[in-house]
């Protein structure tokens, strides 16, 4: 490792959610423009279109505005990712656009983040939109929320306004279960709080929004999970030229969670048949040891046969096998779900046939309350019951997201149709 | 949030391991791809995670490269060489075949391949029957990309339409597609530039001569380096000088590498992977800012060239 290198935190991913006019561009222009992510020349281009615009300062928004059909119309349509570095830590945003798409697009962007930050414009206070971001950030597990109240220079940096919404947002986040909620008044126009403190808002002693980031966990939980790793593909190099591998059986894959060590008892699954642990190996060393999201080879004591969409997971917490799953969906399609047809069900590296049972009851975001359905169209979340054509080897999504995750697939477009959030 | 701090992997061991799944999903989920090669940086990068994804067995898919035939020497060299170590398949189509076909067509005899190598690809795909072409490319290259999905769905004339795009969530990907149409499949979309060359020194990789500095006939053309006189694979010169221009021999070196008509280098003095890993964490220009010409067209030329089916 280079000297200039210093202690490497990983990665984050995060989300950022807000209305239309409530800075979000501007606040990650800002996150971008302090962290020195932006070079010159991308500057010399924003300036360029700003005082084209007419503007007199640098409009910092405009760094992520993407595709030309967004910069024709002026929105964000569709989930964009960018990236920055502090150096100690790699950063990944999750750009989810405010219009009318926006749970479609929250829930893809929520889908990879550990972090959401939910802006809200502090003359504005807590509004049915922000209490929409939050119960998605919620649906989808996010485990920690940020609430940003954004344009304090438009409220003169008034410390009652700002109390005044942590109040109301604690008291709604209590009502829906969010239990990991910060709050920092900020402005992202003219920079206070976001990587530097600024002036304006000494009352507040917290920290600055990059030091919430630097701080938050990695992980997605630091709840000890169970060991599931579902099989991408097997190696079997027989026709190699090398004697001692024609024997060879590698199971391919990632752990999708918790860990596993060489000598731990494991089960695959469906065909139910136990072994244990004889190697774990990257990239021809043997390594010991695979946590959370890494990319290894397995090899087992045992010869058993293996195959892509099995599961290998520790014999001591063996996931049940069913052909129904109750599960909360969020429809994506602008072709609504019919409960005639039949969907491939992806979950890990498995597919099955899925058909709709039953619709239990759809979400109404906006006031949270629970309505009879007979279909889903777009943006509608609901939770229903599901039949398989063979049985999946799920967890309740609580307790382990890549395991408890599903999307639903057109059989006859392909097209990603919905997002499935197991709960039993 | 919680002090404890449970055993997570480093940013380049996360970013390594997205790869390798998202290999290992297409050669799951596909009957039929290819790995594209040019023998640039972010395909050297590749090359490597498919061997840590795939050995000790072979690679499920054979390496292909769209050759414009504009392409720096030491650059083909590598790719041949680099694709024969691994004891790999490698295809070469040419641009220069579609020429002959007919199929394309230059405005002028100096008109930039780049952009045609599109249609060669396309071609490639048809002959070969691939469902899906594992990229190298990276969305935080340019704005068009940032919104690319890590398998992105092209049509029956490679088309990609971005107001349509497959919704991608998790990583639960879906690579289903029906015959004629493909899947362009990007396993390091979520690196930056500088993390291509961290890894490049974490895993000592070999890079072709021109990323690093070296002395070369350039002139200086609206404000862009432009090297003159550059040797093809065949002898024959090409990017020759206009009339007026100054020829300087300038200390530089690659920052993206394509074809020769449309790459600019930049001036350095970084001559191991270390320097460039300390200059690419100081620079001040992007990297398609500084090298790529053909990104300078328009603000939404990158856009419209993926729309016709380029990578």
């Amino acid at each position: 490792m280079s000297a200039h290198q210093v202690e490497d935190r990983g990665l984050l991913r995060f989300l950022t959610c807000g209305s239309v006019d409530d800075g979000k561009s501007t606040l990650i222009g800002r996150l971008l423009f302090d962290t020195k992510t932006i070079l010159a020349d991308t500057l010399t281009a924003i300036e360029r279109t700003s005082s084209k615009r007419g503007l007199t300062a640098v409009d910092l928004s405009l760094l992520t505005d993407g595709l030309q059909a967004e910069r024709e119309q002026g929105i964000t349509i569709d989930v964009a990712y960018r990236y920055f570095s502090t150096g100690t830590r790699k950063y990944i945003i999750a750009d989810a656009p405010g219009h009318e798409q926006y749970t479609r697009n929250m829930v893809t962007a929520a889908s990879t983040a550990n972090v959401a930050i939910i802006l809200i414009d502090a003359r504005k206070g807590v509004l049915t939109q922000t209490r929409r971001h939050s119960y998605l950030a919620k649906l989808v597990g996010i485990p920690h929320v940020v609430v940003a109240v954004n344009k304090m220079d438009l409220v003169d940096y008034d410390q009652a306004t700002y109390d005044r919404i942590v109040a109301d947002y604690s008291a709604f986040a209590e009502q829906i279960g969010l239990n990991d909620v910060r709050f920092i008044p900020l402005s992202a126009l003219v920079g206070d709080m976001i990587v530097d403190r600024g002036e304006r808002l000494n009352w507040y002693q917290g920290p600055t929004l990059i030091d919430i980031l630097e701080a938050a966990p990695a992980a997605h939980t630091e709840k000890a999970e169970s060991f599931r790793f579902p099989v991408q593909y097997v190696c079997r190099p027989q026709a190699s030229d090398n004697p001692e591998l024609h024997d060879y059986r590698g199971f391919m894959g990632r752990v999708e969670s918790g860990e596993i060590k060489v000598g731990d008892s494991v089960t695959v699954l469906p065909n139910g048949r136990s072994s244990k642990v004889k190697d774990i190996q990257l990239y021809g060393q043997s390594i010991g040891k695979a946590i959370h999201e890494q990319s290894v080879t397995l090899l087992l004591e045992d010869e058993i046969d293996i195959s892509r969409g099995d599961m290998i997971v520790n014999s001591d917490e063996v996931p049940a096998q069913s052909k129904q799953v109750e599960a909360m969906v969020c429809w994506l399609s602008e072709t609504p779900l019919s409960p005639a047809r039949t969907y491939w069900l992806r979950h890990t590296t498995r597919e099955v046939k899925a058909k709709v049972a039953s619709i239990a009851h759809r979400v109404d975001i906006n006031s949270l309350a629970n309505e009879g359905a007979t279909t889903l169209a777009m943006n509608d979340i609901a939770q229903l019951t599901l039949k398989l054509a063979q049985p999946i080897f799920a967890d309740n999504y609580t307790d382990s997201r890549a395991t408890g995750a599903f999307i639903l697939i057109d059989e006859s477009s392909n097209n990603t149709v919905g997002a499935g959030m197991i709960v039993g | 949030m919680s002090t404890l701090t449970k055993q997570t992997l480093s940013h380049l061991d996360w970013l390594e391991s997205e790869a390798i799944h998202i290999m290992r999903e297409v050669a799951g989920q596909c009957s039929n791809p290819v790995l594209l090669f040019s023998g640039g940086k972010d395909s050297i990068c590749m090359l490597r995670l498919a061997e840590k994804a795939f050995r000790p067995g072979k690679f499920p898919f054979p390496l292909m490269h769209i050759d414009t035939g504009h392409n720096y020497q030491e650059v083909v060299a590598f790719r041949d060489k680099r694709a024969a170590e691994l004891g790999e398949r490698l295809i070469v189509r040419s641009v220069e075949d579609s020429m002959a076909r007919g199929t394309v067509v230059l405005k002028h005899e100096n008109e930039s391949r780049n952009k045609h190598q599109s249609v060669t690809l396309l071609e490639a795909i048809e002959e070969f029957g691939f469902d899906a072409c594992i990229g190298g490319a990276r969305r935080d290259e340019e704005k068009a990309r940032a919104k690319e999905r890590i398998m992105s769905f092209r049509d029956e004339f490679g088309q990609w339409d971005p107001k349509n795009q497959r919704p991608e969530l998790w990583n639960l990907y879906n690579a289903r597609s029906h015959k004629g149409e493909n899947i362009r499949a990007f396993p390091i979309s979520n690196w930056t530039e500088m993390d291509v060359w961290q890894y490049i020194e974490r895993e000592g990789l070999e890079l072709p001569s021109i990323y690093f500095a070296h002395t070369r006939p350039v002139v200086m053309r609206q404000g862009a380096i432009v090297p003159v006189n550059v040797p093809l694979t065949n002898g024959e010169l090409t990017n020759l000088p206009k009339a007026g221009e100054e020829i300087i021999d300038l200390q530089v070196r690659f920052r993206t590498v394509g074809d020769i008509s449309c790459t600019a280098p930049v001036e350095s003095d970084a001559d191991t992977v270390e320097k460039i890993v300390l200059e690419t964490a100081t620079t001040t220009i992007t990297e398609r800012g500084a090298t790529r010409l053909d990104d300078q067209t328009s603000d939404a030329s990158m856009e419209q060239r993926k729309k016709e089916g380029y990578f």
